[in-house]
Order: C-alpha cells, then sequence, then structure tokens
C-alpha cells in the first residue's frame, strides 16, 4: 500500500496513471469505432442490420461463463474507473503546474510544443463534456432530440444523424478527440519511458495513425447517413421500424 | 545599432517588480548580448541610474550562469545557443526586445533579471553523486564500459545546470535538468550503487521545489543550449517506474514456503 501512495505521491508516477488510463480509454475508442464500422456490413440472413447483432452480442458478451450484462457492466466500470483516475489526476497535476510558475511572462514564445500538445486540457474538457451528452444521448436515452429505441442501433443512428446540428456536433467533437490523442497517444508512451530514438517516428507515426482512425472512422457512417448514400433504416426489414417522430 | 530594450526591473524578492524600457545607441554588430548590457549599464551608472543586474559568468557557453528570457526565448532565439554567445548581428537594428528573468516559483528573483537557482543545487544534493573508493588512483579504463552507453551518459553531462529548460517549460518543470543528472550517472558502472536511490531522491527534491510537471511538450529539448534530448525524460522516467513499482524494498528478508 504503501508504494502505492509512494508512486501516486509522485509527479512521475501520477504521469503514468494519466498515460495508463489514457491508453485503456484509447483501447476502448479504437474497439468502438471497429464496432461502429460494422454499420457498413451488410445484414444477417434474418435482415437484422450487422450493428445491431453487433449491440446484442455486446450484451451478451462472456456467455456461457458469464450472465448477460456482466462482461459489459465490468468493462464500463473498467472505463469508468480509468476515465475518474485519467481526469482526476491530471487535474491534480494541473493545479500543480500552475503553482510552478507564479509570475506569468509577458511575452513566452513555444519554439517545439505543437497546438494539441498545448490544447490538451481544453481538448480534454470539450471531450468529457461531448462525453456526458453521447452517453446522455445514446446509452441512456435521457437526450432524445431523435427516437432512440433499444436494440435498433442502425435506426438510432440513421435518425440522429438525419440532423445537420447533430452532425456537425459530432465531427466538432471528435475533432476534439483527434487533437488529444494525436499528442497523448505518443506522449502516454514517452512518459512511461517506452519512446526512444529507435521507436520514436513508429510511436509518433501511430499516434498520428490512431487520431485519424479514430476521426475517420467514427464520423464516416454519420457523415454518409446524412448525405443518404447508407440505407434507410426500413430497408432492413420489419424488426426496427421506428417512425421519424417518436418511438412507437 | 539602436535597441529598444524592455526589461524587467525588480528591486528585490518583495518588490513586484515592473517593466522598465531602456535605450541603447551605437551598438556594433559583433556586440555580444551581455557586452551590450554591460554598455546600458555603463550608461546608466554615469546618468546616475541603476544598474541592471544580472548574471554571467565565463561568457564563453560552459558555465550554465546567464539566463535571460529574451523575445520569449530562454537565451534568445538562436538554438543551442547561451545568452552570452549570442551577438546582437541577430538581431534587426531598432528592434524593441523584451528581457525577462527566468520565472519560476522555484527561482526566486534575486534582483532586476538575476534568480536563484540554487534549487538545481539541492536537487544535485540529494543524489546527485557517485561512490568512489579513497584508495590508490584506479587505472584509465580499469571498468569497462559499453562505448555508446558511454557517449550517452556524455551527452547527458553536456547539461550545464543553467536552467533554461525550466524558464522554457509552459509547466516550470526542471524535467529535463533532473532527467540529465539522473541519466547521466545511472548510465555509467560508477553510478549503479546508488541507481535506484537516487532517481528516487532526485525526482522528490524536484518536486519538493515546486517545480512543475512535464506534459512532453519538447520545449526544454528545443531552447536548451545544449540541446539536452527528451529522451532523457524518457529514461529517467522509466528508472523511477522501476525504482517504484518493481525493485524490491526489502532485499534480504525471510522467504517463507508455505
Amino acid at each position: 500500500m504503501s508504494r502505492i501512495v509512494k508512486f501516486y505521491g509522485s509527479i512521475i508516477g501520477k504521469k503514468a496513471v494519466v498515460a495508463v488510463t489514457g491508453l485503456m480509454l484509447l483501447g476502448f475508442l479504437i474497439l468502438h469505432s471497429i464496432g461502429n464500422l460494422k454499420g457498413f456490413l451488410p445484414p444477417n440472413s434474418a435482415g437484422e442490420p450487422d450493428i445491431d447483432v453487433y449491440a446484442h452480442f455486446l450484451t451478451v458478451m462472456g456467455e456461457p461463463l458469464l450472465p448477460d450484462m456482466v462482461a459489459l457492466w465490468a468493462i464500463r466500470i473498467i472505463l469508468l474507473v480509468a476515465l475518474t483516475l485519467h481526469v482526476v489526476t491530471v487535474s491534480k497535476l494541473a493545479a500543480h503546474n500552475r503553482r510552478a510558475r507564479p509570475v506569468a511572462y509577458r511575452n513566452h514564445k513555444h519554439v517545439a510544443a505543437s497546438l494539441p500538445a498545448r490544447w490538451m486540457f481544453v481538448t480534454g474538457g470539450i471531450i468529457l463534456t461531448f462525453l456526458i451528452i453521447h452517453l446522455l444521448q445514446f446509452t441512456t436515452g435521457t437526450i432524445d432530440p431523435t427516437p432512440i429505441v433499444y436494440g435498433c442501433v442502425y435506426s438510432n443512428l440513421y435518425y440522429a444523424f438525419q440532423k445537420w446540428w447533430i452532425l456537425l456536433f459530432y465531427i466538432g467533437a471528435l475533432s476534439m478527440v483527434g487533437l488529444h490523442v494525436f499528442h497523448g497517444a505518443w506522449s502516454a508512451f514517452q512518459t512511461l519511458g517506452i519512446d526512444n530514438p529507435d521507436r520514436n517516428r513508429k510511436l509518433r507515426g501511430f499516434a498520428l495513425g490512431a487520431a485519424a482512425f479514430l476521426v475517420i472512422g467514427f464520423l464516416s457512417l454519420p457523415t454518409l447517413m446524412y448525405f443518404d448514400v447508407m440505407k434507410h433504416p426500413n430497408a432492413y426489414g420489419e424488426s426496427c421500424v421506428v417512425s421519424d417522430g417518436r418511438a412507437e | 545599432m539602436k535597441f529598444k530594450l524592455e526589461i524587467w526591473r525588480q528591486q528585490n524578492g518583495q518588490d513586484t517588480g515592473a517593466f522598465v524600457t531602456h535605450e541603447v545607441d551605437d551598438v556594433s554588430p559583433d556586440t555580444s548580448f551581455l557586452e551590450m548590457l554591460d554598455i546600458l549599464n555603463e550608461n546608466l551608472t554615469q546618468t546616475g541610474g541603476e544598474p541592471i543586474a544580472f548574471d554571467s559568468d565565463c561568457r564563453e557557453g560552459i558555465c550554465g550562469m546567464c539566463s535571460l528570457v529574451i523575445n520569449g526565448e530562454a537565451h534568445g532565439p538562436k538554438r543551442a545557443t547561451t545568452t552570452c554567445q549570442l551577438y546582437m548581428r541577430h538581431f534587426p537594428d531598432g528592434a524593441s526586445i523584451t528581457v525577462e528573468p527566468w520565472r519560476s516559483g522555484a527561482f526566486p528573483v534575486v534582483r532586476d533579471l538575476a534568480v536563484d537557482r540554487s534549487a538545481f543545487d539541492r536537487i544535485m544534493r540529494a543524489g546527485g553523486y557517485v561512490t568512489v573508493h579513497s584508495g590508490p588512483k584506479p587505472d584509465p579504463n580499469d571498468v569497462p564500459v559499453n562505448p555508446e552507453i558511454s557517449e550517452k551518459a556524455l551527452d547527458a553531462s553536456t547539461c550545464i545546470g543553467c536552467g533554461a529548460c525550466v524558464a522554457a517549460c509552459p509547466n516550470g518543470a526542471a524535467m529535463l535538468y533532473t532527467a540529465a543528472k539522473v541519466s547521466h550517472l545511472s548510465l555509467l558502472p560508477q553510478g549503479q550503487p546508488e541507481r535506484y536511490e537516487r532517481v528516487q531522491k532526485m525526482v522528490n527534491q524536484m518536486e519538493k521545489e515546486g517545480f512543475g510537471s512535464c506534459r512532453n511538450y519538447g520545449e526544454c529539448e528545443a531552447q536548451c543550449p545544449k540541446s539536452i534530448s527528451i529522451d532523457f525524460i524518457g529514461h529517467m522516467n522509466r528508472e523511477l517506474l522501476r525504482a517504484t513499482v518493481v525493485e524490491p524494498d526489502d532485499l534480504r528478508g525471510d522467504m517463507k514456503t508455505q
């Protein structure tokens, strides 16, 4: 226990916690984005959209060993703990850093720091706000500007992204994710002491690739749905027929 | 050449300080930045003003005594250069130049542009040493060292402890300084006996002094007059994580089979 106290007590230990939780959240985002790309796959023999089949799988993941929802909730709890640690630790470090320079420069030039690096705290804050709205919209259904029907992922997405302002909101939020990951996905490895001159290009490439993958992976389906390139959900048979207005 | 200088003037640590505009005329392009300040001080003294306090010593870029944030950059706009090696020809004629001290809570202003950098000495005292035997002089090359590792340790050892990394860091972190010192000693065989306690003690002292934390901006490396790589920060992080997470505290305790 004293080891954990000592570790978390040091700023390098805190940074390592931010790095590890950040990488966990990045891993989740990559899987989430791959899951969303299933929206492009053809329906199964029963006519259900592939993404709906996948969504159902998430609820029964781990069967027959685990009862329904157990694996999903375990992952949710792990992610929630990771997110909390990430945000709380970063806030502590930011407060520490503010104390380190009580008198500001009149003129302080940045000659190396990239914009994404300098705006990490801001992009992170926006992502956190977005995340809450996103969960209220698609997970709990508390905010429902468009119909949200449990299990009907494809049609839920389709109707949501018929509205230009929802699409615009997501494009904005995902750009923030892209900027955050562009710095964070490399910075995490540097913080953990994994980066070195041999690996630097690869890790920088990984961060750029991960950022680009997330932005393109998440935004492709909604954008194509808005521009009517994707099939209307009614084309997918009877199971998820939702009216344009409210759920029936 | 002629320059308009906006210089930070502060009587002492208690004074709040403010920028004061000074003008210098007739400066040769081959005057170094510090010589230009000497000329200005000469003028100030002759006209009954207070000369500007600033640090300098060797004036050949190796002692680490000169400082100054010039136009927002530690040691001025030229890369891999200390303030004393900066010349007025690096500025356009008639330029307005802002000169500030290192800004860090751990480097209190002594007067004007001179700051107290003894926080660095305390970090060194915490663990920046190696054990040596006090017997007869050892043979040179007595201890075999991989030449690549030795070169890397020497790269770290080029740190002159000027504090530009702290001044340049948006977070006021002293990670590059501490990392250079930790890496320099822990890479070499002579530094092994204290390897894991050194990194913990030095990082601990660095935090106690109130330096900020690293966000991997890379500003320190870019503004370091010796261009020390942030690779050493990664190295120090690895050493600290290993020391606190992996290495056992109890090296000689009992083991039970059941």
